[in-house]
Protein backbone atom coordinates (compact mmCIF):
# COMPACT_ATOMS: atom_id res chain seq x y z
CA UNK A 1 0.00 0.00 0.00
CA UNK A 2 1.21 3.23 -0.93
CA UNK A 3 1.45 6.42 1.02
CA UNK A 4 0.99 10.24 1.08
CA UNK A 5 3.43 13.17 1.28
CA UNK A 6 1.76 13.60 4.77
CA UNK A 7 2.43 9.97 5.79
CA UNK A 8 5.76 9.80 4.23
CA UNK A 9 6.67 12.87 6.10
CA UNK A 10 5.46 11.12 9.50
CA UNK A 11 7.11 7.94 8.51
CA UNK A 12 10.70 9.21 8.09
CA UNK A 13 9.86 11.58 11.66
CA UNK A 14 9.26 8.19 13.24
CA UNK A 15 12.23 6.17 11.23
CA UNK A 16 9.96 3.60 10.10
CA UNK A 17 9.17 2.18 6.75
CA UNK A 18 5.66 2.47 6.55
CA UNK A 19 2.84 4.21 8.60
CA UNK A 20 -1.16 4.42 8.11
CA UNK A 21 -4.15 6.72 9.10
CA UNK A 22 -5.39 5.54 12.32
CA UNK A 23 -1.70 4.49 14.13
CA UNK A 24 -0.09 6.43 16.74
CA UNK A 25 3.25 7.01 16.42
CA UNK A 26 6.01 8.57 18.46
CA UNK A 27 8.45 11.44 16.49
CA UNK A 28 11.32 13.34 16.07
CA UNK A 29 10.52 16.50 15.66
CA UNK A 30 12.24 18.67 13.13
CA UNK A 31 10.94 22.23 14.33
CA UNK A 32 9.34 23.79 16.97
CA UNK A 33 7.99 27.47 16.95
CA UNK A 34 6.13 29.11 19.90
CA UNK A 35 4.89 32.79 19.86
CA UNK A 36 4.10 35.60 22.37
CA UNK A 37 0.18 34.18 22.17
CA UNK A 38 1.36 31.33 24.89
CA UNK A 39 5.16 31.14 24.99
CA UNK A 40 5.17 32.81 28.69
CA UNK A 41 2.48 29.76 29.80
CA UNK A 42 5.02 27.35 28.29
CA UNK A 43 7.91 28.40 30.40
CA UNK A 44 5.93 29.33 33.43
CA UNK A 45 5.85 25.24 32.84
CA UNK A 46 9.06 24.64 32.45
CA UNK A 47 10.41 26.69 35.36
CA UNK A 48 7.59 25.31 37.68
CA UNK A 49 6.44 21.62 36.80
CA UNK A 50 9.70 19.53 35.63
CA UNK A 51 11.54 17.62 37.71
CA UNK A 52 14.68 17.88 35.38
CA UNK A 53 13.90 20.87 33.11
CA UNK A 54 15.92 21.16 29.90
CA UNK A 55 15.91 21.83 25.92
CA UNK A 56 16.51 18.90 24.09
CA UNK A 57 17.74 20.90 20.99
CA UNK A 58 17.49 24.54 20.78
CA UNK A 59 18.76 25.00 17.11
CA UNK A 60 15.25 23.43 16.24
CA UNK A 61 13.54 25.78 18.83
CA UNK A 62 11.70 29.53 17.39
CA UNK A 63 10.25 31.94 19.27
CA UNK A 64 8.40 34.90 17.95
CA UNK A 65 6.57 37.78 19.09
CA UNK A 66 4.04 38.80 16.36
CA UNK A 67 0.74 38.94 18.84
CA UNK A 68 1.24 42.19 20.72
CA UNK A 69 3.86 44.73 19.54
CA UNK A 70 4.80 46.14 20.53
CA UNK A 71 4.11 45.63 24.15
CA UNK A 72 0.80 47.16 24.43
CA UNK A 73 0.41 47.01 28.89
CA UNK A 74 2.47 46.15 31.33
CA UNK A 75 0.94 42.53 31.04
CA UNK A 76 1.77 41.79 27.57
CA UNK A 77 5.46 43.25 28.47
CA UNK A 78 5.75 40.73 31.09
CA UNK A 79 5.04 37.87 29.14
CA UNK A 80 7.41 39.01 26.58
CA UNK A 81 9.97 39.53 28.59
CA UNK A 82 9.53 36.41 30.58
CA UNK A 83 9.95 34.65 26.79
CA UNK A 84 13.03 36.88 25.48
CA UNK A 85 14.97 36.35 29.00
CA UNK A 86 14.49 32.23 28.21
CA UNK A 87 15.58 33.06 24.62
CA UNK A 88 18.87 34.29 25.45
CA UNK A 89 19.65 31.69 28.26
CA UNK A 90 19.13 28.91 26.24
CA UNK A 91 19.97 30.53 23.05
CA UNK A 92 16.80 29.83 21.11
CA UNK A 93 16.08 31.98 17.91
CA UNK A 94 14.59 35.47 18.56
CA UNK A 95 12.17 37.37 16.63
CA UNK A 96 10.28 40.73 17.80
CA UNK A 97 8.91 43.03 15.39
CA UNK A 98 10.13 41.42 12.45
CA UNK A 99 6.66 39.82 11.03
CA UNK A 100 3.93 37.52 11.82
CA UNK A 101 5.34 34.20 12.91
CA UNK A 102 4.58 31.90 10.19
CA UNK A 103 5.86 34.24 7.14
CA UNK A 104 9.14 34.14 9.09
CA UNK A 105 8.94 30.86 9.53
CA UNK A 106 8.32 31.04 5.55
CA UNK A 107 10.91 33.41 4.83
CA UNK A 108 13.52 31.75 7.36
CA UNK A 109 13.02 28.21 8.02
CA UNK A 110 10.51 25.57 6.78
CA UNK A 111 12.38 23.17 4.06
CA UNK A 112 9.68 20.34 2.39
CA UNK A 113 9.71 17.15 3.88
CA UNK A 114 9.72 18.36 7.55
CA UNK A 115 7.57 18.16 10.37
CA UNK A 116 7.04 21.16 13.05
CA UNK A 117 4.84 21.74 15.85
CA UNK A 118 4.04 25.13 16.05
CA UNK A 119 2.16 26.37 19.52
CA UNK A 120 0.03 28.40 16.81
CA UNK A 121 -3.26 26.94 15.09
CA UNK A 122 -2.53 28.56 11.69
CA UNK A 123 0.97 26.50 11.71
CA UNK A 124 -0.61 24.32 9.03
CA UNK A 125 0.67 27.41 6.63
CA UNK A 126 4.10 25.56 5.91
CA UNK A 127 2.22 23.10 3.72
CA UNK A 128 2.73 25.22 1.02
CA UNK A 129 6.70 24.03 1.26
CA UNK A 130 5.66 20.39 1.32
CA UNK A 131 6.16 20.38 5.33
CA UNK A 132 3.89 18.86 7.98
CA UNK A 133 3.54 22.16 9.98
CA UNK A 134 1.02 21.57 12.59
CA UNK A 135 -0.75 23.67 15.63
CA UNK A 136 -0.10 22.81 19.14
CA UNK A 137 -1.19 23.59 22.51
CA UNK A 138 1.60 24.86 24.63
CA UNK A 139 1.91 21.69 26.82
CA UNK A 140 2.88 19.85 23.65
CA UNK A 141 5.02 22.46 23.10
CA UNK A 142 7.01 22.08 26.64
CA UNK A 143 6.76 18.28 25.56
CA UNK A 144 8.59 18.23 22.57
CA UNK A 145 10.93 21.08 23.44
CA UNK A 146 12.27 18.91 26.58
CA UNK A 147 12.18 15.83 24.97
CA UNK A 148 12.67 16.52 20.91
CA UNK A 149 9.98 14.29 20.38
CA UNK A 150 6.31 13.98 20.50
CA UNK A 151 2.97 11.42 19.25
CA UNK A 152 0.92 11.83 16.52
CA UNK A 153 -2.08 10.20 15.34
CA UNK A 154 -1.82 9.55 11.68
CA UNK A 155 -4.34 11.64 9.94
CA UNK A 156 -6.16 10.39 6.86
CA UNK A 157 -5.79 12.32 4.01
CA UNK A 158 -8.19 14.00 1.74
CA UNK A 159 -7.27 14.98 -1.65
CA UNK A 160 -8.34 18.00 -3.34
CA UNK A 161 -7.64 18.00 -7.09
CA UNK A 162 -7.33 21.88 -8.43
CA UNK A 163 -8.29 22.28 -12.39
CA UNK A 164 -7.87 24.99 -14.35
CA UNK A 165 -6.97 28.47 -13.36
CA UNK A 166 -8.21 31.29 -11.35
CA UNK A 167 -9.67 34.30 -13.55
CA UNK A 168 -8.81 37.76 -13.23
CA UNK A 169 -10.07 39.84 -10.00
CA UNK A 170 -10.40 36.37 -7.95
CA UNK A 171 -8.08 35.30 -5.82
CA UNK A 172 -6.62 32.17 -4.04
CA UNK A 173 -8.28 33.25 -0.59
CA UNK A 174 -12.02 33.41 -2.55
CA UNK A 175 -11.15 29.71 -3.87
CA UNK A 176 -9.87 28.60 0.07
CA UNK A 177 -13.43 30.21 2.01
CA UNK A 178 -15.13 28.67 -1.53
CA UNK A 179 -13.92 25.09 -0.80
CA UNK A 180 -14.40 25.76 3.49
CA UNK A 181 -17.93 26.96 2.38
CA UNK A 182 -18.55 23.53 0.54
CA UNK A 183 -16.91 21.26 3.22
CA UNK A 184 -17.51 23.05 6.39
CA UNK A 185 -15.61 23.83 9.58
CA UNK A 186 -15.13 20.70 10.46
CA UNK A 187 -15.42 19.21 6.75
CA UNK A 188 -11.81 17.48 7.39
CA UNK A 189 -11.32 17.45 11.21
CA UNK A 190 -8.36 15.85 12.18
CA UNK A 191 -7.62 15.11 8.33
CA UNK A 192 -4.85 16.52 6.15
CA UNK A 193 -6.23 18.75 3.08
CA UNK A 194 -3.75 17.76 0.02
CA UNK A 195 -3.49 20.39 -2.83
CA UNK A 196 -3.26 18.30 -6.52
CA UNK A 197 -3.69 18.70 -10.27
CA UNK A 198 -3.00 20.61 -12.98
CA UNK A 199 -4.15 24.06 -11.08
CA UNK A 200 -1.47 23.98 -8.62
CA UNK A 201 1.16 24.82 -11.52
CA UNK A 202 -0.62 28.11 -11.81
CA UNK A 203 -0.42 29.11 -7.84
CA UNK A 204 2.80 30.71 -6.73
CA UNK A 205 4.28 29.76 -3.29
CA UNK A 206 2.51 32.65 -1.94
CA UNK A 207 -0.98 31.72 -3.22
CA UNK A 208 -0.14 28.03 -1.74
CA UNK A 209 0.32 29.73 1.72
CA UNK A 210 -2.97 31.74 1.76
CA UNK A 211 -5.02 27.96 0.69
CA UNK A 212 -2.70 25.93 3.21
CA UNK A 213 -3.09 28.91 6.03
CA UNK A 214 -6.69 28.39 6.39
CA UNK A 215 -6.98 24.95 6.11
CA UNK A 216 -7.45 24.71 10.07
CA UNK A 217 -10.77 26.48 9.62
CA UNK A 218 -11.80 23.24 7.73
CA UNK A 219 -10.79 21.45 10.85
CA UNK A 220 -7.83 20.29 9.15
CA UNK A 221 -5.01 18.76 11.14
CA UNK A 222 -2.68 20.19 7.92
CA UNK A 223 -2.66 20.90 4.59
CA UNK A 224 0.13 20.46 2.13
CA UNK A 225 1.57 20.52 -1.62
CA UNK A 226 4.04 18.22 -3.10
CA UNK A 227 7.47 20.39 -3.49
CA UNK A 228 7.45 20.84 -7.01
CA UNK A 229 9.65 23.62 -9.01
CA UNK A 230 7.47 26.55 -7.70
CA UNK A 231 8.12 25.72 -4.14
CA UNK A 232 12.14 24.41 -5.16
CA UNK A 233 12.86 27.63 -6.76
CA UNK A 234 11.45 29.35 -3.80
CA UNK A 235 13.84 27.73 -1.63
CA UNK A 236 16.27 28.24 -3.07
CA UNK A 237 16.19 31.47 -3.52
CA UNK A 238 16.40 31.75 -0.03
CA UNK A 239 19.72 29.73 0.22
CA UNK A 240 17.68 26.74 1.88
CA UNK A 241 17.81 23.00 0.95
CA UNK A 242 15.28 20.84 0.96
CA UNK A 243 14.99 17.98 4.06
CA UNK A 244 13.07 14.94 1.72
CA UNK A 245 10.77 15.77 -1.47
CA UNK A 246 8.12 13.56 -1.32
CA UNK A 247 5.13 12.67 -3.69
CA UNK A 248 2.11 10.76 -3.07
CA UNK A 249 1.90 6.90 -4.27
CA UNK A 250 -0.40 6.08 -6.92
CA UNK A 251 -1.92 3.84 -5.06
CA UNK A 252 -2.20 5.96 -1.79
CA UNK A 253 -5.36 5.88 0.17
CA UNK A 254 -7.80 8.78 0.34
CA UNK A 255 -10.17 9.09 2.79
CA UNK A 256 -12.38 11.22 0.22
CA UNK A 257 -11.48 13.32 -3.03
CA UNK A 258 -12.86 16.77 -4.55
CA UNK A 259 -12.06 18.59 -7.36
CA UNK A 260 -12.39 21.83 -8.06
CA UNK A 261 -12.55 24.03 -11.25
CA UNK A 262 -10.47 27.41 -10.31
CA UNK A 263 -11.72 28.91 -13.49
CA UNK A 264 -15.64 28.59 -11.81
CA UNK A 265 -14.59 30.48 -8.59
CA UNK A 266 -15.73 34.04 -7.91
CA UNK A 267 -15.32 36.59 -5.46
CA UNK A 268 -17.04 35.41 -2.22
CA UNK A 269 -17.28 36.98 1.81
CA UNK A 270 -17.76 34.82 5.04
CA UNK A 271 -20.47 36.02 6.53
CA UNK A 272 -19.94 36.92 10.29
CA UNK A 273 -19.79 34.82 12.76
CA UNK A 274 -18.61 31.40 11.30
CA UNK A 275 -15.64 30.85 8.38
CA UNK A 276 -17.83 28.59 6.33
CA UNK A 277 -21.03 31.29 6.12
CA UNK A 278 -19.37 31.66 2.91
CA UNK A 279 -22.30 33.58 -0.14
CA UNK A 280 -21.20 35.41 -3.24
CA UNK A 281 -19.54 38.67 -2.89
CA UNK A 282 -22.60 40.19 -4.20
CA UNK A 283 -25.25 39.12 -1.70
CA UNK A 284 -22.94 41.72 0.92
CA UNK A 285 -22.41 44.61 -0.74
CA UNK A 286 -23.63 47.39 0.47
CA UNK A 287 -23.61 46.96 4.18
CA UNK A 288 -22.01 50.00 5.86
CA UNK A 289 -18.28 49.13 7.44
CA UNK A 290 -16.29 51.25 10.00
CA UNK A 291 -12.97 49.40 9.47
CA UNK A 292 -11.41 47.34 6.78
CA UNK A 293 -8.20 45.48 7.61
CA UNK A 294 -5.79 44.42 5.11
CA UNK A 295 -3.08 41.80 6.65
CA UNK A 296 -2.33 38.82 8.85
CA UNK A 297 -0.52 35.31 8.04
CA UNK A 298 -3.33 34.64 5.77
CA UNK A 299 -3.19 37.68 2.98
CA UNK A 300 -0.11 40.64 4.45
CA UNK A 301 2.20 39.77 1.66
CA UNK A 302 3.32 41.35 -1.39
CA UNK A 303 0.41 39.80 -3.54
CA UNK A 304 -1.95 40.94 -1.59
CA UNK A 305 -0.60 44.81 -0.83
CA UNK A 306 -0.37 45.28 -4.62
CA UNK A 307 -3.52 43.97 -5.37
CA UNK A 308 -5.15 46.37 -2.92
CA UNK A 309 -2.56 49.47 -3.51
CA UNK A 310 -3.65 49.15 -7.39
CA UNK A 311 -7.64 49.32 -5.86
CA UNK A 312 -7.36 52.27 -3.52
CA UNK A 313 -4.25 54.24 -5.91
CA UNK A 314 -5.54 58.19 -6.57
CA UNK A 315 -8.62 57.48 -4.37
CA UNK A 316 -9.42 58.61 -0.75
CA UNK A 317 -10.77 56.25 2.37
CA UNK A 318 -13.81 57.97 3.23
CA UNK A 319 -13.94 59.73 6.97
CA UNK A 320 -16.16 57.19 8.82
CA UNK A 321 -13.52 54.53 7.72
CA UNK A 322 -10.66 52.92 9.26
CA UNK A 323 -8.42 51.39 6.78
CA UNK A 324 -5.61 49.20 8.06
CA UNK A 325 -2.70 48.25 6.54
CA UNK A 326 -0.24 45.54 8.50
CA UNK A 327 2.66 43.87 6.34
CA UNK A 328 3.11 40.55 7.16
CA UNK A 329 6.70 41.03 7.58
CA UNK A 330 9.43 43.72 7.76
CA UNK A 331 10.51 42.21 4.37
CA UNK A 332 7.29 42.47 3.07
CA UNK A 333 7.48 46.18 4.21
CA UNK A 334 10.69 46.74 2.92
CA UNK A 335 9.39 45.59 -0.25
CA UNK A 336 6.26 47.50 -0.67
CA UNK A 337 7.94 50.67 -0.10
CA UNK A 338 10.57 50.29 -3.04
CA UNK A 339 7.44 49.49 -4.82
CA UNK A 340 5.63 52.57 -4.04
CA UNK A 341 2.71 50.63 -2.64
CA UNK A 342 3.28 52.66 1.28
CA UNK A 343 2.98 55.87 -0.53
CA UNK A 344 0.06 54.89 -2.36
CA UNK A 345 -1.94 53.98 0.90
CA UNK A 346 -1.03 56.25 2.96
CA UNK A 347 -1.87 58.73 0.43
CA UNK A 348 -5.74 57.59 0.52
CA UNK A 349 -5.56 57.70 4.07
CA UNK A 350 -4.84 54.61 5.52
CA UNK A 351 -3.07 53.68 8.43
CA UNK A 352 -0.24 51.80 7.61
CA UNK A 353 1.37 49.84 10.90
CA UNK A 354 4.29 47.89 12.11
CA UNK A 355 4.54 43.68 10.92
CA UNK A 356 2.00 41.80 13.44
CA UNK A 357 -1.23 40.28 14.23
CA UNK A 358 -2.81 42.86 14.90
CA UNK A 359 -6.84 43.01 14.75
CA UNK A 360 -7.17 39.93 12.84
CA UNK A 361 -6.83 38.17 16.44
CA UNK A 362 -8.64 40.84 18.52
CA UNK A 363 -5.68 42.48 20.70
CA UNK A 364 -2.95 45.03 20.55
CA UNK A 365 -4.50 47.27 17.56
CA UNK A 366 -7.82 48.17 15.45
CA UNK A 367 -10.01 46.50 18.22
CA UNK A 368 -13.43 47.30 16.93
CA UNK A 369 -16.18 49.05 19.44
CA UNK A 370 -19.82 47.55 19.78
CA UNK A 371 -22.04 46.89 17.22
CA UNK A 372 -19.18 48.32 14.67
CA UNK A 373 -18.40 45.99 11.13
CA UNK A 374 -15.35 45.36 9.43
CA UNK A 375 -13.78 43.96 6.46
CA UNK A 376 -11.20 41.69 6.96
CA UNK A 377 -8.13 39.35 5.13
CA UNK A 378 -7.49 37.78 8.44
CA UNK A 379 -8.36 34.51 9.36
CA UNK A 380 -11.64 34.10 11.61
CA UNK A 381 -14.52 36.12 12.19
CA UNK A 382 -16.06 34.50 15.33
CA UNK A 383 -18.08 36.40 17.35
CA UNK A 384 -16.14 38.62 19.27
CA UNK A 385 -13.14 37.93 17.13
CA UNK A 386 -12.42 41.46 16.66
CA UNK A 387 -13.26 43.15 20.04
CA UNK A 388 -17.09 43.88 21.06
CA UNK A 389 -18.98 40.77 20.99
CA UNK A 390 -21.71 42.55 19.58
CA UNK A 391 -19.43 43.33 16.39
CA UNK A 392 -18.75 41.92 13.20
CA UNK A 393 -16.45 40.64 10.75
CA UNK A 394 -16.65 39.78 6.86
CA UNK A 395 -13.60 37.84 5.50
CA UNK A 396 -12.79 38.85 2.06
CA UNK A 397 -10.17 38.93 -0.21
CA UNK A 398 -7.51 41.89 -0.41
CA UNK A 399 -9.40 43.38 -3.30
CA UNK A 400 -12.96 43.19 -1.86
CA UNK A 401 -11.03 44.72 1.14
CA UNK A 402 -9.86 47.58 -0.64
CA UNK A 403 -12.43 48.11 -2.42
CA UNK A 404 -14.55 47.86 0.11
CA UNK A 405 -12.36 50.36 1.78
CA UNK A 406 -12.72 53.04 -0.74
CA UNK A 407 -16.97 52.83 -0.56
CA UNK A 408 -17.04 52.97 3.02
CA UNK A 409 -19.19 49.88 2.51
CA UNK A 410 -18.86 46.30 1.52
CA UNK A 411 -18.03 46.73 -2.66
CA UNK A 412 -16.50 44.26 -4.93
CA UNK A 413 -13.31 45.22 -6.90
CA UNK A 414 -15.32 45.19 -10.57
CA UNK A 415 -18.22 47.44 -9.01
CA UNK A 416 -16.08 49.73 -7.61
CA UNK A 417 -14.00 50.05 -11.27
CA UNK A 418 -17.18 50.62 -13.09
CA UNK A 419 -19.03 53.39 -10.73
CA UNK B 1 -15.51 1.85 35.73
CA UNK B 2 -15.72 5.31 36.63
CA UNK B 3 -18.94 6.69 36.96
CA UNK B 4 -20.31 10.05 37.75
CA UNK B 5 -23.41 12.44 37.54
CA UNK B 6 -23.97 15.96 36.90
CA UNK B 7 -26.34 19.01 36.01
CA UNK B 8 -26.39 19.69 32.04
CA UNK B 9 -25.55 22.57 30.57
CA UNK B 10 -26.11 22.75 26.71
CA UNK B 11 -24.55 24.45 23.95
CA UNK B 12 -24.75 24.46 20.27
CA UNK B 13 -22.29 23.67 17.06
CA UNK B 14 -19.31 26.02 16.64
CA UNK B 15 -18.02 26.83 19.79
CA UNK B 16 -15.40 28.58 19.05
CA UNK B 17 -12.18 29.40 21.64
CA UNK B 18 -12.84 32.89 21.50
CA UNK B 19 -15.83 31.96 22.97
CA UNK B 20 -14.28 29.77 25.27
CA UNK B 21 -12.24 32.29 26.33
CA UNK B 22 -11.58 35.62 24.35
CA UNK B 23 -8.28 37.38 23.37
CA UNK B 24 -8.53 39.88 25.58
CA UNK B 25 -8.65 38.22 29.28
CA UNK B 26 -5.44 36.09 27.73
CA UNK B 27 -3.15 37.77 29.61
CA UNK B 28 -4.76 37.58 32.94
CA UNK B 29 -1.96 36.06 35.52
CA UNK B 30 -4.37 33.38 36.07
CA UNK B 31 -6.60 31.13 35.34
CA UNK B 32 -9.17 31.01 38.34
CA UNK B 33 -9.02 34.88 37.39
CA UNK B 34 -10.18 34.31 33.70
CA UNK B 35 -12.31 31.64 34.66
CA UNK B 36 -15.42 34.06 35.02
CA UNK B 37 -15.03 35.37 31.35
CA UNK B 38 -15.72 31.90 29.67
CA UNK B 39 -18.42 31.94 27.34
CA UNK B 40 -18.60 35.39 27.67
CA UNK B 41 -19.15 36.50 24.19
CA UNK B 42 -22.13 33.50 23.92
CA UNK B 43 -23.63 33.68 27.51
CA UNK B 44 -21.87 36.51 29.86
CA UNK B 45 -23.58 34.74 32.83
CA UNK B 46 -23.24 31.38 31.74
CA UNK B 47 -20.12 31.03 33.69
CA UNK B 48 -20.97 32.34 36.93
CA UNK B 49 -23.48 29.84 37.03
CA UNK B 50 -21.65 26.25 36.96
CA UNK B 51 -20.95 24.59 40.05
CA UNK B 52 -18.62 21.88 40.33
CA UNK B 53 -19.29 18.33 38.79
CA UNK B 54 -21.37 20.19 36.13
CA UNK B 55 -21.08 18.68 32.71
CA UNK B 56 -21.41 20.80 29.11
CA UNK B 57 -23.07 19.25 26.35
CA UNK B 58 -22.83 20.80 23.08
CA UNK B 59 -23.26 19.73 18.86
CA UNK B 60 -20.61 19.47 16.45
CA UNK B 61 -17.03 20.76 16.12
CA UNK B 62 -16.31 22.29 20.12
CA UNK B 63 -13.50 23.92 20.36
CA UNK B 64 -12.35 25.30 16.82
CA UNK B 65 -10.40 27.83 16.21
CA UNK B 66 -7.18 28.88 18.05
CA UNK B 67 -4.26 27.08 19.60
CA UNK B 68 -4.95 29.16 23.10
CA UNK B 69 -4.73 26.30 25.77
CA UNK B 70 -6.32 28.70 28.15
CA UNK B 71 -9.65 27.44 26.87
CA UNK B 72 -9.53 23.77 28.18
CA UNK B 73 -8.21 25.20 31.09
CA UNK B 74 -10.73 27.50 31.85
CA UNK B 75 -13.32 24.76 31.34
CA UNK B 76 -11.48 22.97 33.59
CA UNK B 77 -11.02 25.67 36.47
CA UNK B 78 -14.92 26.07 36.54
CA UNK B 79 -15.48 22.68 37.55
CA UNK B 80 -16.72 20.99 34.50
CA UNK B 81 -16.43 17.22 34.91
CA UNK B 82 -16.24 16.58 31.68
CA UNK B 83 -17.49 18.02 27.63
CA UNK B 84 -19.60 15.81 25.95
CA UNK B 85 -19.72 16.71 22.42
CA UNK B 86 -20.72 15.56 18.85
CA UNK B 87 -17.41 16.24 17.45
CA UNK B 88 -13.95 17.92 18.76
CA UNK B 89 -11.53 20.58 16.50
CA UNK B 90 -8.19 18.23 16.91
CA UNK B 91 -6.22 21.35 18.98
CA UNK B 92 -8.74 21.35 21.49
CA UNK B 93 -9.26 18.02 21.85
CA UNK B 94 -5.27 17.31 21.97
CA UNK B 95 -5.10 20.19 24.88
CA UNK B 96 -7.89 19.00 26.77
CA UNK B 97 -6.83 15.60 27.32
CA UNK B 98 -3.17 17.41 27.75
CA UNK B 99 -4.64 19.60 30.34
CA UNK B 100 -6.47 16.07 32.27
CA UNK B 101 -10.29 17.22 31.17
CA UNK B 102 -12.31 14.35 29.99
CA UNK B 103 -14.05 15.05 26.45
CA UNK B 104 -16.60 12.40 25.07
CA UNK B 105 -17.81 12.17 21.98
CA UNK B 106 -21.71 11.09 21.71
CA UNK B 107 -23.58 12.36 18.69
CA UNK B 108 -27.38 11.98 19.69
CA UNK B 109 -27.15 13.01 23.38
CA UNK B 110 -27.00 17.00 22.55
CA UNK B 111 -30.17 17.02 20.55
CA UNK B 112 -32.19 14.51 23.20
CA UNK B 113 -31.40 16.43 26.55
CA UNK B 114 -32.20 19.83 27.71
CA UNK B 115 -30.72 22.36 30.09
CA UNK B 116 -30.32 21.05 33.37
CA UNK B 117 -31.63 17.80 33.06
CA UNK B 118 -29.16 15.40 35.00
CA UNK B 119 -27.08 13.02 33.41
CA UNK B 120 -25.22 9.79 34.44
CA UNK B 121 -21.63 8.72 33.07
CA UNK B 122 -19.60 5.63 32.83
CA UNK B 123 -16.42 6.18 31.47
CA UNK B 124 -15.68 4.16 28.17
CA UNK B 125 -19.28 2.65 28.29
CA UNK B 126 -22.76 4.86 28.30
CA UNK B 127 -24.50 7.90 28.99
CA UNK B 128 -27.73 7.40 30.91
CA UNK B 129 -29.90 10.42 30.18
CA UNK B 130 -33.97 10.41 30.66
CA UNK B 131 -33.93 6.75 31.42
CA UNK B 132 -32.71 6.12 28.09
CA UNK B 133 -28.46 4.97 27.41
CA UNK B 134 -26.56 6.42 25.10
CA UNK B 135 -23.68 4.00 24.23
CA UNK B 136 -19.71 6.16 23.87
CA UNK B 137 -16.54 4.33 22.71
CA UNK B 138 -13.50 3.69 24.80
CA UNK B 139 -10.49 7.08 24.68
CA UNK B 140 -7.00 4.35 23.54
CA UNK B 141 -5.01 3.39 26.35
CA UNK B 142 -1.84 6.14 26.73
CA UNK B 143 -5.03 9.04 26.01
CA UNK B 144 -6.77 7.53 29.23
CA UNK B 145 -3.53 7.49 31.30
CA UNK B 146 -2.76 11.76 30.54
CA UNK B 147 -6.27 12.33 31.57
CA UNK B 148 -5.99 9.67 34.59
CA UNK B 149 -2.68 11.31 35.80
CA UNK B 150 -4.09 15.08 35.09
CA UNK B 151 -2.18 15.78 32.06
CA UNK B 152 0.83 15.64 30.09
CA UNK B 153 3.52 16.33 32.03
CA UNK B 154 2.18 14.91 35.34
CA UNK B 155 1.63 11.58 33.03
CA UNK B 156 5.18 11.66 31.94
CA UNK B 157 6.89 12.12 35.45
CA UNK B 158 4.52 9.40 36.47
CA UNK B 159 5.77 7.45 33.73
CA UNK B 160 9.71 7.31 33.71
CA UNK B 161 10.58 11.01 35.59
CA UNK B 162 12.41 11.82 32.13
CA UNK B 163 10.87 15.54 32.66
Amino acid sequence: MGMTIAEKIIARAAGVEQVRAGDIHTVTLDRMMSNDGTTHLTVDMYNNKLKHPHVADAGKMVFIVDHNVPSDSPKTAAAQKKMRDFAREHQIDFWEGKGVCHQIMMEHYVCPGELIFGADSHTCTYGALGAFGTGVGCTDLLYGMVTGTSWVLVPETVKFNLTGRLQKGVYPRDLMLTIIGKIGANGVNYQVMEFCGDGVKTLSVNDRMVLCNLSVEAGAKTAIFEADEIALEYLKSRGREPKAVFSSDPDAAYAKEYTFDLAEIRPVVAKPDFVDAVVPAEEVCGIRIDEAFLGSCNNGRIDELRVGAAIVKGKKIPGHVRFLVVPASQEVYLQAMEEGLIETFMESGAIVMNPNCSVCWGSCQGVIGEGEVLISTGTRNFKGRAGHPSSKVYLGSAATVAASAVRGEICMADCLATS
Amino acid sequence: MEQFTGKVWVLDDDIDTDIIIPTEYLAMKTIEEMRQYAFSPLRPELASKITSGDILVAGKNFGCGSSREQAPEVVKALGIRCVIAKSFARIFFRNAINNGLLLIEQPDLHDRIKEGDTITVTVNQAIEAGGKQYPITSLPGNLVEIIEAGGLVKAMRRRNGRI
